[in-house]
């Protein structure tokens, strides 16, 4: 037998064929639904804002690691996924500019000076969307109705009795570029779970934790779920896997905190929505849920031969 | 028959057994030369009790065990010791091995028979397993009788004869449940009696159905279990836990949850020895990958020089990329062919280039693919960066010694990482500063 040149490495010798890229850009395709009704509502709108956001996060993650002088890893869909997340959680006549800053900050500030894909302990998308709150409070709440972009009210301040609930379920509503539709949503979050990438502890969590509060406060349910932003935050945001617990008991927590906090916001704060806050809010916990939640170990407690 | 679930993560492999699961084991005829390692068993090595240019006959003992711990060794034909010296070893150490030039002639040693094997009493049966040289086949090597022999006090409720072959690619212990039922029926009953375990469990994987129908036909009133065929299912706790509910203290054995553990392979073996007087020289070794002309199951000569075993399966049809000895989740990759078959040799696996490159890596992104799939129950990724960063401390006290070293953390990972390796890595540096400190 001639040189072979045999690879000799540690076991094990098969690896799965699921990848990280392959998991970014399924999340991408669950969101098809989603940019799609955008597109339905909001028309060009959601084309500008996406396109922009998207094409930042990728310069802006493309700078940094070419500063860094770390290797160029925009081909893992990452950048792209977090400047998608970012467009779809903006109101539709978000100036473009704004979008812009908002993509870069998110890239830059929310994940790559935590050292990049993996080490940011605060969902990007999310610390963009907070970023733009702050910073422009008016134009991020300013919004459109669909099709005709007249400015008007969101659900969530018109209440439950002025909102239709088909409408509210289909997204012809006011509201963020991606999360009037429930429908849309569903079906991006079915795909996901199906594909093995969606954790179910943490969006059945969420949603059963603010029905649970809109039922103890005597308020209608069905409506928090569809109003605002929970479901698109419970499908899309809160499962984030690098922000999120790694046990199973965490991620319950993690998804009912958020619950919680939400209504807490809703009810109480002085915010209408509150979603954003509550997810960030238990990113911020997301290392010590890990370590109390800290599954037993085989074999550990177990006593020595009756 | 029962089934039973597992408790534990694990996953459902692809299916690569499809290659050798319907091909019967073919007896190979023995090689010209024979490379018999001295080290086959856990423990110390053998001693060899032959010398070069010595005439040794089929079955001769030619090493004796040295220590508690250790097994003898015996000619797996008839010829001449041409060589004891160091040799590549299918862990990729050099160890001394007996060289022995076969005569082609299989004059076997005098053979002492037992017609009613089961009416021996526990020691006699434990003495013959001992001087046959049966060690765990399973993998771990560890000498059978020392294991039928519990410490004074622990009674041993269960004897789980483990028919749960695991990992992808081997069929060995299906080919030989299927066409050895009998055989491995009759060393379950000798194992039990030597051990003095209450009762016999026969644990199979649902993916043998074959294997399961002839076990059940020859078992009478025996338990046979199945089991999802999910990785590692075969492992000797998760099996326990499926089984009885219990579970292996850490850093204990299965003794301590009353239980002993062992290979349908390994009970073949021991029907041989006791009741044919046959000591241990060759054992079924799946041969098998998409660079090998045929995939094949051998019974085959302790000692098989790799190089024959691929050419006895029609020598390769492209380059391969890895040539794996054992299964391919716990399998040492080979630098070359150079090596041969030891007793606990299970497989010998060809990768194809594609299946054997090397991945490339990206930052963990915390999926707890890893954390889902750990049947001890740990945190893989939190292990690995402990073991990157050197934090031994941090490793310990999250079980870095209870990994069983399965490489599931590793296999499910979509990005890739090396975790068993860190894994590994901190392993050693714990048990090392344990003997430091004691
Ligand atoms: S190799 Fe160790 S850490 Fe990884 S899955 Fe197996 S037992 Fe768990
Ligand atoms: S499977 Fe890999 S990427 Fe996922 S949490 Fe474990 S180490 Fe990280």
């Amino acid at each position: 037998m001639e040189d072979m040149n045999l690879i000799v490495a540690p076991s094990p010798h098969l690896r799965d064929s699921d990848t990280t890229e392959k998991i970014m850009f399924s999340v991408l395709i669950s969101l098809l639904p989603v940019i799609g009704a955008s597109f339905y509502f909001f028309g060009w709108d959601a084309v500008r804002l996406i396109l922009l956001s998207s094409a930042t996060a990728i310069i802006t993650e493309y700078a940094f690691q070419y500063i860094r002088k770390i290797p160029i890893q925009i081909g893992d869909g990452s950048a792209l996924l977090t400047g998608v997340l970012l467009a779809l959680c903006v109101p539709p006549s978000l100036p473009s500019w704004m979008v812009i800053i908002g993509s870069a900050f998110a890239i830059g500030i929310g994940k790559q000076v935590f050292g990049g894909l993996g080490h940011n302990p605060f969902n990007p998308a999310l610390v963009g969307r907070a970023f733009l709150t702050a910073s422009f409070a008016a134009a991020m709440t300013t919004w459109t109705a669909p099709f005709d972009a007249v400015t008007t009210a969101t659900p969530l301040v018109l209440g439950a009795a002025r909102s239709s609930l088909p409408d509210l379920f289909f997204g012809s509503v006011a509201g963020s570029l991606g999360e009037t539709s429930a429908l849309a949503i569903l079906i991006g979050g079915i795909y996901l779970f199906y594909k093995g990438v969606l954790d179910h502890r943490i969006t059945v969590g969420v949603l059963g934790t603010v029905v649970i509060m809109a039922l103890l406060t005597g308020q209608d349910p069905i409506f928090h779920l569809l109003a605002g932003s929970v479901l698109f935050g419970a499908v899309f945001m809160a499962t984030d896997m690098v922000t999120s617990p790694i046990t199973k008991g965490g991620r319950w927590i993690f998804g009912m905190g958020i619950g919680l906090i939400i209504m807490l916001i809703r009810i109480w704060g002085s915010y209408p929505d509150g979603v954003t806050f509550a997810i960030l809010l238990m990113n911020a916990v997301t290392p010590l849920l890990n370590r109390w939640t800290r599954p037993r170990i085989y074999g550990q407690g177990v006593k020595v031969s009756e | 028959m029962r089934r039973v679930k597992s408790s534990f993560g694990g996953f459902f492999p692809n299916d690569a057994k499809k290659r050798t699961a319907q091909t019967p084991i073919e007896i190979l005829k023995a090689p010209e030369t024979l490379v018999v390692s001295l080290s086959q068993h856990a423990g110390k090595q053998a001693k060899p009790v032959v010398a070069k240019g010595d005439e040794v006959l089929k079955g001769q003992l030619i090493a004796e065990a040295d220590g508690a711990i250790s097994a003898p060794i015996h000619s797996p034909v008839s010829g001449t010791i041409k060589a004891i010296e160091p040799r590549i070893h299918p862990s990729g150490d050099s160890i001394p091995a007996i060289v022995i030039e076969n005569d082609g002639e299989e004059k076997w040693i005098e053979l002492e028979q037992h017609l009613e094997p089961v009416q021996l009493d526990a020691s006699t049966i434990r003495e013959k397993i001992r001087d046959a040289g049966v060690v765990g086949m399973g993998g771990g090597g560890f000498p059978t009788a020392l294991k039928l022999e519990p410490p004074e006090g622990i009674t041993i409720d269960f004897l789980i004869i483990n028919g749960c072959e695991c990992e992808p690619y081997l069929t060995a212990d299906d080919r030989i449940m299927i066409e050895y039922a009998k055989e491995i029926i009759l060393g379950a009953r000798l194992m039990a009696k030597a051990s003095g375990a209450r009762q016999i469990v026969f644990a199979i994987e649902d993916n043998k159905p074959e294997a399961i129908n002839a076990i059940k036909a020859e078992a009478g009133a025996l338990d046979v279990v199945v089991l999802p065929s999910k990785y590692p299912m075969g492992g000797e706790r998760q099996l326990i836990q499926a089984i009885t509910g219990r579970e292996v203290p850490s850093g204990g054995l299965p003794y301590d949850a009353g239980v002993i553990v062992n290979n349908v392979g390994t009970a073949y073996a021991v029907a041989k020895a006791v009741r044919d007087g046959q000591p241990f020289i060759s054992r079924v070794i799946t041969v098998s990958g998409d660079p090998l002309v045929e995939s094949k199951n051998f019974f085959a000569p302790i000692g098989t020089p790799f190089q024959y075993l691929i050419e006895s399966a029609g020598g390769f049809k492209e380059t391969p990329g890895k040539i794996v000895a054992g299964g391919p989740m716990m399998g040492s990759a080979q630098f070359d062919l150079d090596s041969s078959m030891g007793k606990t040799c299970t497989g010998l696996l060809a990768l194809a280039k594609g299946e054997s490159a090397t991945p490339n890596v990206l930052p963990c992104i915390k999926c707890a693919r890893c954390v889902d799939v750990c049947p001890a129950n740990l945190l893989p990724l939190k292990l690995e960066a402990f073991g990157m960063n050197e934090m031994w401390n941090e490793a310990y006290d999250y079980g870095a010694l209870d990994c069983i070293e399965c490489g599931s953390c590793n296999y499910v990972c979509p990005s890739k990482r090396p975790l068993l390796q860190y894994i590994r890595f901190a392993k050693r540096e714990i048990i090392a500063e344990q003997a430091k400190s004691s």
